[in-house]
């Protein structure tokens, strides 16, 4: 069993604009990229399941130059509500990190 | 307006923000290098809603008026022009003015006497309801359509404007632009379009400009960057000897803050990068080809911000291990309390009123549950937060919780009554308004000056006046 954690070099969140947030994950070779950037695992389920994404609004974006898959989803309430934790969703990246991808 | 391009453009973007801190020498080694222009943007959503709602600026003025000084001095030396995107972080017209105001006290100390443009872009509400009712603002996910009470809500909207009402300022001889709201490309890419350099590589290094130094590889602290365009594509370089530019740190740099790596839609058309690329052509220089822009009908985007509830807080900190035995129940049971006790001592006058706990050190961050078996940690410090209608009411919420919120028994509290950490007095510390941005809209324009306001202050000629 591997997790994101585990197999991604480099994984963070941040926000894009005051709606939406996007995680990107940075694979270590061009072999994990093509095994994972598009797994199931990652999908929009996962982010409705960690975050209340709407999964219609889950866009994931596989960057092979980079070996990285950017995975764009919608916040559950917009920055700044009454229930904010995180306003730059700079740590929500770490809900990732536990995800089985092997 | 735009020229025929006759040598490359060289744009030095000294930091990220404009207060951020700009480095005196990094402005010496991009003018040696060649700068044409000093760009820099001022701002962004990033941080809240509250700037554009109260047209106040993140930064304190010290921070801004110091960057002001280092890059008026270094421009005016060179003789060189300065834009700055976003003013006073929203770039609403407060935002503006107040950035206006620093930079004439500046010229003044620096007895230099520079014709300052100011593009403003905070927009009528009544302009933008005739816009509605004509069809021409369109909504982007995941909001609905736009109606005229969430206009009327807004305390201000602006609109984010392309690089042309720059390119005329630049056009009209300005020494100084400070722009309202911009697209953070748009402020940096804009000399290069007026000098006539290719429509896809500018947009492309305003991407890679924006945030300064953050396109390079920091072996010693950098705050900024040099971007040099030419016909087929443009160089990015940091600011001093040492800091590389790479083709990862480079293309990497344009998935920051996007929700799509390859196209980013500005005013008037989209970059594309998808067929970008990036080329080690010294050991700290990345050159960049490929990148195409896409002309679409002309749209600014709209941000509007507004105040809503109240909020006060309260904090403890708790190292009982009766408590940390059992966050879970705490939580639980301490919540359920605290809402009685509202409904008890202030009832229905309460209205919409909201309370939630964050267990720093538990799960603040996230608010989810703990895994099964995690141990407790050595303490906990607890943030209540009360939203209510009005301060006054939110602050009435935090009193009657007081007592339960510092003093609450838990199962395993035999005997005297516990009283957890809590380092102020008065305990309850109003916090203030919430503040929300209300539209994520788009404006389509006739004309990409046709929601923008040029206004000019001539220091050279109300010097000699």
């Amino acid at each position: 069993m591997a997790t994101v954690g585990e197999i991604c070099s480099y994984v963070r969140s941040k926000n894009a604009g005051p709606f939406w947030v996007t995680f990107d994950l940075f694979f270590d070779n061009a072999g994990d990229f093509q095994r994972y950037a598009r797994h199931p695992a990652i999908g929009p389920k996962t982010f409705e399941r960690l975050f209340g994404a709407n999964p219609d609004q889950v866009k994931s974006f596989p960057v092979e130059s980079l070996n990285m898959v950017k995975i764009s989803c919608v916040r559950p309430t917009p920055s700044g509500s009454r229930v904010e934790r995180d306003l730059h969703s700079g740590q929500m990246f770490v809900r990732l990190l536990d995800i089985e991808l092997d | 307006m735009t020229r025929e391009m006759t040598e490359p453009v060289v744009i030095m973007v000294p930091n990220g923000s404009l207060g951020a801190g700009a480095n005196e020498e990094e402005m010496e080694y991009g003018i040696a290098r060649g700068a044409q222009v000093i760009a820099t943007d001022a701002g962004s959503t990033d941080s809240g809603a509250a700037y554009l709602a109260l047209g106040m600026s993140k930064n304190n003025r010290g921070a801004v008026k110091r960057d002001l000084t280092i890059m008026m001095r270094a421009a005016s030396k060179a003789k060189i022009p300065i834009v700055v995107g976003t003013s006073g972080q929203a770039g609403g017209d407060l935002n503006l003015d107040w950035t206006r105001d620093i930079a004439i006290e500046v010229a003044r100390e620096l007895g230099i006497k520079p014709k300052i443009a100011l593009l403003y872009s905070e927009q009528s509400k009544e302009i933008l309801k005739a816009k509605n009712a004509a069809g021409r603002i369109r909504p982007l996910a995941p909001m609905g359509p736009l109606d005229d009470a969430t206009i009327d809500e807004c305390d201000h909207i602006v609109a984010a404007m392309g690089p042309e009402p720059f390119m005329a300022a630049l056009e009209a001889g300005a020494d100084i632009i400070l722009g309202g709201r911009t697209t953070d490309t748009a402020a940096i890419c804009c000399y290069a379009l007026w000098k006539g350099a290719p429509l896809g590589p500018s947009w492309h290094a305003g991407k890679i400009g924006e945030c300064g130094g953050q396109a390079s590889i920091k072996e010693v602290d950098g705050r900024g960057i040099l971007i040099r365009i030419d016909k087929d594509g443009f160089e990015v370089e940091a600011l001093n000897d040492v800091n590389k530019c790479t083709p990862h740190s480079v293309s990497a740099h344009m998935l920051y803050e996007n929700s799509d790596p390859f196209n980013l839609t500005e005013p008037g058309g989209i970059l594309d990068t998808t067929d970008s690329h990036y080329e080690q052509i010294d050991p700290r220089i990345t050159r960049v080809t490929g990148s195409v822009w896409k002309e679409m009908p002309y749209t600014m985007k709209l941000e509007g911000a507004s105040a809503g509830q109240y909020q006060t807080v309260m904090l403890v900190g708790i190292q009982d291990p009766v408590v940390l035995s059992d966050l879970e129940t705490f939580e639980a049971n301490m919540t359920k309390h605290l809402y009685n006790r509202v409904r008890m001592t202030i009832g229905e006058a309460a209205g919409d009123f909201h309370i939630s706990l964050r267990l720093y050190g538990w799960n603040a961050v996230s608010g989810e549950k703990v895994p099964e078996g995690t141990p407790a940690p050595r303490e906990v410090g607890v943030l209540f937060v009360a939203t209510a209608d009005t301060q006054e009411m939110a602050n009435q919420i935090a009193k009657a919780c007081n007592p339960i919120f510092f003093h609450m028994y838990m199962p395993g509290h035999h005997g005297e009554m516990p009283s957890y950490g809590f380092a102020f007095s008065p305990a309850d510390i109003p916090r203030g308004q919430l503040y929300e941005f209300r539209l994520n809209h788009v404006v389509e324009c006739d004309d990409p000056s046709e929601l923008v306001r040029t206004e000019w202050v001539d220091l050279s000629v109300e010097e000699a006046a």
